[in-house]
């Protein structure tokens, strides 16, 4: 290896390190704070460790309230978003007409566009036209806008692969169109099927930008946060970020024992 | 008929396509644009002879000094966020994609993905703990004794764009990631075989290769920094203003009208970022997400 290879070996392992320090440094810093028993959320000065932000957190009924605001809505994101994803997939992997990239455009467009423009829309529509008040119904309509995209464009990658072959096969020893459908094309989407429900749950559970202005006065759980933060910042949110920290990486730590099992 | 699915097959995947279309896309967004063109009236009035279509909503945001400033500002600022996580992201994605292998390569991906999983305001948040006035940069700074009085880091623009970078680089990464990791090595090794320095292999290979995955990451990038509500909210100071936070307090006071005018003149601006990124990095709408 010559010297200037050397160099930018090293180079780019410092870089590496530097980027890796930047993505957790700010989230170890969060966790120091949720253990500090200062009023004010703040790592240094250290002032002794305490559970007690754990404690407030839990015994604060609102964010129970949202957690299952949340989990109803993402839950409801899935069962629409999955089996809708999947027909806008399969009508675009299947049929063949003139207008497909303009359908194919507008489809796609709800993820092109900011999470703020749905919001609005989406609680204009069934507020004003529709006579439904903004709440977990409105949040799930403009959330699923959205999400459906991810779900088809997650689902088209893998239906494109599929070997009509095996469908008409099954036609010729006598199967009907329904049971084609279920012993034979689902069983083979099922893989993408599955991370689209995950996908569908995670950016449902996760989303801010769309739910703020659809949802009207009800809350998920990051409308709760960015109330929180924003009006009384105490380190119960910290505590809260604690939380996700450890279900995150117990899900890693899940993932990457089944991966391996798989492997093997 | 869709091939193979029969009359009954045909019929669900066409309703449930058209419901979505239908009543989550299409037509939410016709009642935003109706909504965007009449004047702001009192509930007597909606309907009656003033209530006529305008372009005055859009023309405010020419004529408010105010919005207009921040509708500029908002622009530039989500061009240079998207610029400095380009430059930060493409050394590591080179990594992932060129160099790393096997358990490295996944612990890595993992490493970046896990914070992702973490709430978006939290990890904002984690920014402000580290900026504000009693946080830990100050801290830091003053236990040294590289300054006295705390700097306020949260004045201007640099923590909203900082925090920002933080909060979209997975938009970034994994792009760029995708397209370099289709490239063919040989034309790397032949490219170095030829005596091609490093600066040549990425100007003339790499990045012409990675086009596409530049192209979507920083559309993503631009069009979540320009439509983020969490990172100006908890980052910002008075004087760094977002065009979003004019959008939500003119959502709260129920002024639906100009709020929907600049929802459209924002959803507008990132279809114009697109069509511009498209025809500057020569790809195709259907390159485009994969």
């Amino acid at each position: 290896m010559s010297t200037s290879d050397k160099v930018l070996g090293w180079i780019t392992h410092s870089y590496l390190v530097l980027f890796f320090a930047y993505l957790f440094l700010p989230l170890v810093f969060m966790s120091i704070v949720a253990f500090n028993s200062a009023e004010i959320p703040q790592a240094i000065p250290w002032q002794g460790g305490t559970l007690h932000w754990f404690h407030l957190l839990f015994q604060d009924e609102v964010m129970w309230e949202a957690l299952l605001n949340s989990f109803l809505v993402a839950f409801a994101v899935v069962i629409i978003s999955v089996p809708t994803g999947l027909c806008a997939a399969l009508l675009l992997t299947r049929l063949h007409f003139r207008a497909k990239n303009l359908l194919y455009a507008l489809m796609v467009s709800p993820i092109l566009v900011p999470g703020i423009v749905l919001g609005i829309s989406t609680f204009l529509f069934w507020d004003a036209q529709m006579n439904i008040p903004g709440g977990l119904w409105t949040a799930v309509m403009g959330q699923s806008s959205f999400i459906v995209s991810y779900c088809m464009l997650l689902i088209m990658a893998r239906a494109q692969r599929f070997d009509r072959i095996q469908e008409d096969a099954a036609f010729d020893l006598g199967a009907g169109h329904g049971r084609v459908f279920w012993k034979i094309t689902l069983p083979f989407l099922k893989p993408a099927l599955i991370s689209a429900a995950a996908l569908a749950f995670m950016q449902s559970f996760e989303n801010y930008n769309t739910t703020l202005f659809a949802i009207g006065i009800e809350q998920t759980l990051p409308i709760y946060i960015g109330t929180r933060l924003r009006v009384f910042i105490s380190p119960a949110m910290n505590a809260l970020g604690v939380v996700f920290i450890c279900l995150t990486l117990c899900g890693a730590l899940v993932y990457e024992f089944l991966r391996r099992k798989e492997a093997q | 008929m869709i091939d193979n699915f029969g009359k009954t097959g045909t019929l669900v995947v066409l309703s449930l396509v058209g419901a979505w279309l239908l009543f989550m896309v299409i037509g939410p967004q016709l009642i935003a644009i109706d909504y965007s063109f009449r004047p702001l009236l009192p509930l007597r009035k909606i309907g009656g002879a003033e209530d006529i279509y305008t372009l005055k909503n859009y023309l405010t945001l020419f004529s408010n000094t105010l919005h207009r400033s921040v509708f500029i500002k908002t622009i530039w600022s989500s061009i240079l966020v998207t610029s400095i996580a380009t430059a930060v992201c493409y050394p590591v994605s080179f990594y992932l994609a060129r160099v790393a292998r096997g358990a490295k390569l996944s612990l890595m991906l993992m490493a970046i993905v896990v914070p992702y999983w973490i709430n978006e305001l939290l990890r904002i948040f984690a920014w402000q703990l580290i900026l504000s006035d009693a946080g830990i940069l100050n801290q830091l700074l003053m236990g040294l004794s590289l300054i006295h009085d705390p700097i306020n880091f949260r004045a201007g623009n640099s923590a909203v764009i900082l925090g920002m970078v933080y909060a979209y680089i997975l938009f970034m990464v994994f792009p760029l990631y995708n397209a370099m990791e289709s490239l063919d090595q040989n034309q790397v090794d032949g490219a170095r075989d030829l005596g091609a320095s490093w600066p040549t292999i990425h100007w003339r290979i790499v990045i012409p290769h990675a086009k596409p995955g530049i192209a979507v990451g920083c559309i993503m990038t631009f069009m979540l920094t320009a439509g983020s509500v969490a990172a100006p909210q908890l980052l910002g100071s008075p004087s760094s203003f977002w065009f979003t936070q004019i959008i939500y307090t003119n959502y709260e006071t129920a002024n639906w009208n100009l709020g929907t005018a600049y929802s459209e003149v924002l959803a507008l601006l990132s279809l114009l970022f697109i069509f511009i990124m498209l025809k500057l990095f020569k790809v195709g709408l259907k390159d485009f997400i994969k």
